[in-house]
């Protein structure tokens, strides 16, 4: 008996070990978007299916950007994955901060995920991060509101026709206004968008020699445009609006268009949340006939810091949560409308996914924008509404303030524009340009 | 003899003071009112303000989300922590600065402070990679430590203020009677400056209850307090500021409910010495 006991107990211990062996538990750094927190809800899914233990570091995104690049410049080892975007990667794969995703085994299937997206992921050919969802961003518009002012949206407007259905749908008495634009400085708040607009009016941020452009007709154009636009027919206050800001006055029935990004499309059709959840349509974002669009392209994306302890285990969380398997696990537990979009083509070859009303736009929109090839001339940055060097989020935010500056009545555009053409020159012949 | 207050004036005083209070207590007032409002309530324009639909769903959300007690855990000990070792360490200090104090002792309590005036992210990467080095990245000892180190010199300073107002003969009285420097300062001085000592504890608890810099950077999941539970429901695309509200609110609870209990020490302590 006693013997018998011993070698039960024997097995017991074996066994522990063993498992303990291949279960581990994993540290993920991330964003608190409505996507990512669905995920965690989920996380049992993954566990049950591999043992692994995940621990969730939850932040605010200036934060976690802060955070998660003091820990891998220095090979803290706090994280095991980390959510980074599409600027953080190509410069972190670069740097060799990041393990390569390319040995990510046949099933997972990486040519399923959408091209723009993976480019934007890349460094030198080689996938740093997988894309968890993206987005892109389009138009916005009251139907309602377009129908009261005579006028009915093309699928692909150009500037004029926004400008000019602003204005007419503008009712400053009845607090309605016919547009909303992110004003908030910041390079990813207003600069995201300025830059985005600006490359649908044939500017760009550097030459082909790193020469800053802020001096060229092409960007007195789009910044002039964007503030009279404003002025006639945005909101009271508009230099402090960002994308909260804006959904909440569009939830309240105060915007008749408003360009942000696509992940908005769910927010403003919950009619949980939004009072005009049944009267919103879609549209590309604007043009003016160069070739290029206004729209920008972002992703949330997963990444593995070269050095973590734990990188099997962070490489199969990241097959699991960016799998075609995860998606239909979260329709499956909260519905189509739910699943993160952006990231995979098989997605809106779905069936289910067709009918949801902005599928085909933010699908059209992410497809529109090339961060390879972003502008009208050439440049030699990649990036739609960013510049993926390292100095671009510093400069960036500072001509940022200058423009929302600008918007606020504080100074000309082209008191703005000839300061931000002197910091960015500043700046990139500090860094060596 | 008191100055006559005549009733007006009683009046105006108590109303002004009144009015002053719920200034400075409204944006907590405003947090506690958000936390119970829906997403779409809280940011509705123009605001409500009491007449709205309650509801707890913030709360069950929040709860479902995080685990709130390990936060909790993790700020009690951090500050705790913090707070009592620093008291260790001022105590003796603030002693010899007070009772046997050398030419040079008003230069070293200032040089203290002017620790206090480097802004933090600039001992960021040291500190980052210190902690890296000792493995001690996301560990409550490591926050003990550097939250004492911060607030050391608010404890000394605090400390050294309150036992200038301790005659020195009273020491003396005792060394005289026999008292080693052990007794002097367990069994003599820090009786006597109990008040002071627990306003000092009780602010740098406070202090270090709230400290978001380095709580934030030098935790992940192990270690991380309130403050970062607070971080987590901020978001930059979506509604968040009811579940904000809901969080902040668990989160400043405690110390506002320890706050309220022991206002009369806090009081007390703050004016020690300042009426005679």
């Amino acid at each position: 008996m006693k013997s018998s006991i011993r070698v039960l107990m024997g097995a017991c211990a074996v066994s522990a070990i063993a498992s303990s062996a291949f279960a581990d538990t994993i540290t993920i750094a991330t964003v608190n978007n409505g996507d990512m927190i669905r995920m965690q809800g989920l996380t049992e899914d993954f566990t049950a299916k591999t043992g692994h233990e995940v621990e969730w570091v939850t932040l605010e995104e200036n934060v976690l950007r802060q955070r998660v690049t003091t820990d891998i410049s220095t090979k803290g080892g706090a994280f095991d994955v980390m959510t980074i975007g599409m600027y953080e990667t190509p410069i972190w794969g670069k740097n060799g901060w990041l393990v390569s995703l390319d040995d990510l085994p046949a099933e997972y299937n990486a040519d399923d995920i959408l091209p723009a997206m993976r480019g934007g992921l890349s460094y030198d050919g080689t996938m740093y991060a997988a894309p968890f969802y993206g987005e892109s961003s389009m138009i916005m518009y009251r139907t309602d509101l377009m129908e009261k002012a005579g006028l009915e949206m093309p699928d692909a407007p150009t500037w004029e026709f926004v400008a000019d259905a602003a204005r007419k749908m503008t009712d400053k008495e009845n607090e309605v206004y016919g547009i909303c634009l992110r004003g908030k400085a910041g390079w990813g708040e207003n600069m995201a968008f300025l830059t985005a607009t600006s490359n649908a009016f044939g500017a760009r941020w550097f030459d082909e020699n790193w020469k800053p452009q802020f001096d060229s007709p092409q960007w007195k154009e789009t910044l002039t445009f964007y503030l009279d636009l404003m002025n006639e027919a945005g909101p009271p206050g508009a230099s402090t609006n960002g994308f909260n800001e804006n959904l909440s006055l569009f939830q309240q029935g105060k915007c008749g268009m408003w360009i942000d990004a696509t992940v908005a499309a769910s927010f403003v059709t919950n009619p949980d949340d939004s009072t005009v959840a049944d009267k919103v349509g879609f549209a590309l974002a604007p043009d003016t006939g160069l070739g290029k669009r206004g729209n920008w392209l972002w992703a949330w994306a997963l990444a593995i810091p070269a050095g973590t302890q734990n990188e099997a285990a962070a490489k199969e969380f990241i097959q699991w949560a960016t799998s075609t398997d995860y998606i239909e696990l979260v329709a499956e537990n909260e519905g189509w409308a739910n699943v993160p979009p952006g990231a995979r083509i098989s997605l809106y070859e779905n069936e289910n996914y067709k009918d949801i009303p902005f599928a085909k736009m933010t699908l059209e929109s992410i497809l529109s924008a090339d961060p390879n090839n972003p502008t009208v001339d050439p440049v030699p940055y990649v990036g739609v509404q960013f510049a993926a060097i390292p100095e671009f989020a510093g400069i960036a935010t500072e001509v940022g303030q200058e423009f929302s500056a600008a918007l606020a009545g504080q100074q000309t555009a082209e008191e703005a524009l000839a300061k931000a053409q002197a910091l960015t020159s500043d700046a990139m012949e500090a860094a060596g340009y | 003899m008191a100055r006559a207050v005549t009733n007006q004036r009683k009046t105006i005083n108590t109303i002004l003071a009144w009015a002053v209070g719920l200034l400075i207590f409204f944006p907590i007032l405003w947090t506690i009112l958000t936390s119970f409002k829906t997403e779409a309530q809280a940011i509705s324009d123009p605001p409500v303000f009491l007449f709205f639909d309650w509801t707890l769903e913030n709360y069950a959300v929040v709860q479902e989300r995080s685990n709130y007690m390990r936060f909790l855990w993790n700020s009690v000990l951090i500050a705790g922590g913090s707070t009592l070792l620093g008291v260790i360490i001022a105590v003796p200090a603030a002693w010899s600065m007070a009772f046997v104090p050398s030419k040079r002792t008003k230069d070293i309590l200032l040089w203290m402070l002017s620790t206090k005036m480097l802004p933090a992210v600039g001992v960021l990467y040291p500190i980052y990679l210190i902690f890296i080095k000792f493995g001690i990245l996301d560990s409550r000892i490591g926050l003990i430590i550097v939250l004492m180190l911060i607030n050391l010199p608010i404890i000394i300073w605090m400390l050294y203020t309150y036992f200038k107002e301790i005659p020195g003969e009273i020491l003396e009285a005792a060394r005289m009677d026999g008292a080693t420097l052990k007794e002097e300062i367990l069994y003599v001085l820090t009786p006597m400056a109990i008040p002071g000592i627990a306003s000092t504890i009780l602010l740098n608890f406070i202090l270090a209850w709230n400290e978001a810099f380095w709580t934030l950077n030098l935790t992940a999941a192990k270690a991380a307090p309130l403050t970062a539970f607070i971080a987590s429901y901020s978001s930059p695309e979506g509604l968040f500021y009811a579940k904000l509200s809901a969080a902040s609110t668990m989160a400043i609870a405690p110390i506002l409910i320890l706050g309220w209990f022991s206002q009369k020490q806090l009081v007390r302590g703050l004016t020690f010495g300042a009426v005679k």
